[in-house]
């Protein structure tokens, strides 16, 4: 049997796909912003003299980082309408990011911190520093600048992972694909077309990514540091 | 919506167990065996190869999983082959994990020093037999923890194959839910089994790098 491509009845549909493609990348960015927030707070609680706070990031971090993000989801989003609190889709799925992201770079902001040497620290303290001053220009800053790499494209694998948020239908690309799929019962060349979308989106990503590290990091860019 | 939590669904979820543990493995070496190929051609001579192999892996390392997934489930479809969820599902993993897998490969090839296989060179061994006798003994230690660390991921992964109806953990936790209905407890039993198949590996890799250090420090 051969199969006749048919992209022309795909295709009359692109506003949808520039809406999902939009969709997604705001899910992304919201997700990135909050949970890199979050994420750094509980490196700082994973290095503090506190032991609560060591073993409830710690925990956090780890279970995060080994079940399914898909399970997470469902966790998330079924069980807090069972208990009645019902979220928008959206809300939740940016929750169910947020929650996700932000375990994945703790992870990485804490490696970043722990290759900061104690000679700076304790210089910086014999300096008269105060311990915020010392979080914010001895260790944060070069942390963040050392792992900004394995950030970045932990985002990007995140971004790749939003279209798991399909499956509570939210509105993002992949939802959108399904949508037209059953639609048109075009199935192949929608997916197609949504795996070259998604393609351009990590692309373009990816160099936003860089571009923002040469603007924030003035070192990279004296050293001119590559793509 | 009712009934209570019973023994029953727990030896259901357990079967769902079973069959993310088998499809990780078929997917792990389906996937290895794919990988191994991919960094074969991305530390190929011709340049062809090459570029044909990068673009390859930056294109699976560019898409979703779940889109690959997509593709192959309906791109096979139209073919006019009916597929299993189970085959859809492996061909998609191992796809997936070829694209990683090689390239995680491909780093630890090349971060085995140079002078190896000058030296191998040296003595007239041909690149076959220093890949073979020199370069791979000594990078197969480099690569085992981050191949252990992406085994993780990959366990992880096979929950995406409860999308297309095979029914695996995730798959198993979501019918029960559908009937009784108590998400927080089933997810969060379903999770649990994640991290105890997870939780061991990561832990593994962690400590092989560890020794790993030790040994070039």
């Amino acid at each position: 049997m051969r199969y006749q491509f048919d992209f022309s009845s795909v295709v009359d549909y692109w506003p949808s796909f520039l809406h999902g493609t939009l969709m997604t990348l705001q899910l992304t960015v919201i997700a990135t912003v909050v949970g890199l927030a979050i994420g750094v707070l509980c490196a700082i609680g994973r290095r503090s003299q506190v032991r609560l706070a060591q073993l409830v990031c710690g925990a956090y971090v780890e279970v995060v980082r080994n079940t399914p993000f898909l399970v997470q989801i469902f966790f998330i989003f079924f069980g807090l309408s069972s208990v009645g609190l019902r979220l928008p889709i959206f809300t939740a799925a940016i929750l169910a990011m947020v929650v996700n992201v932000a375990a994945y770079s703790a992870e990485i902001v804490r490696a970043g911190m722990d290759s900061i040497h104690p000679g700076q620290i304790e210089a910086a303290e014999s300096l008269g520093m105060s311990t915020p001053q010392i979080y914010w220009y001895v260790i944060l800053r070069p942390a963040l600048e050392r792992v900004y790499p394995a950030l970045t494209s932990q985002f990007i694998l995140m971004m790749l992972s939003s279209s798991v948020t399909s499956q509570i239908a939210a509105e993002e690309l992949t939802a959108i694909a399904n949508t037209i799929q059953s639609d048109t019962f075009r199935s192949f060349e929608t997916y197609i077309i949504v795996a070259l979308l998604y393609l351009a989106l990590s692309i373009l990503l990816r160099i936003g990514f860089w571009g923002f590290g040469l603007v924030i990091f003035p070192r990279r860019r004296k050293l001119g540091t590559p793509l | 919506m009712g009934g209570a939590f019973t023994v029953n669904h727990l030896i259901y979820l357990a079967q769902g167990v079973v069959w993310t543990l088998a499809l990780s493995a078929l997917a792990f070496l389906l996937g290895g065996v794919a990988g191994f190929l991919v960094m074969l051609l991305r530390i190929s001579r011709k340049k062809t190869l090459r570029w044909l192999s990068y673009g390859y892996v930056q294109i699976i390392q560019g898409t979703p999983l779940l889109i690959i997934l997509f593709v192959i489930y309906f791109g096979l479809g139209v073919v006019g082959i009916e597929v299993p969820p189970l085959i859809a599902a492996s061909v998609a993993l191992m796809v997936y994990c070829s694209a990683f897998m090689g390239e995680i490969w491909r780093g630890c090839v090349e971060a085995v020093p140079r002078t190896q296989s000058e030296a191998a060179e040296c003595l007239a061994l041909t690149r076959w037999q220093s890949l073979i006798y020199v370069i791979l003994p000594q990078a197969v230690r480099i690569a085992t923890p981050p191949t252990v660390g992406f085994m993780v991921q990959l366990v992880k992964s096979t929950s995406l194959a409860s999308v297309v109806g095979f029914v695996e953990l995730t798959r198993a936790a979501q019918i029960i839910n559908n009937s009784i209905f108590q998400p927080f407890l089933i997810f969060g039993i379903a999770g649990a089994f994640y991290f105890a198949l997870c939780y061991p590996l990561s832990v593994w890799s962690r400590s092989l790098e560890r020794k790993l250090n030790v040994s070039r420090r």
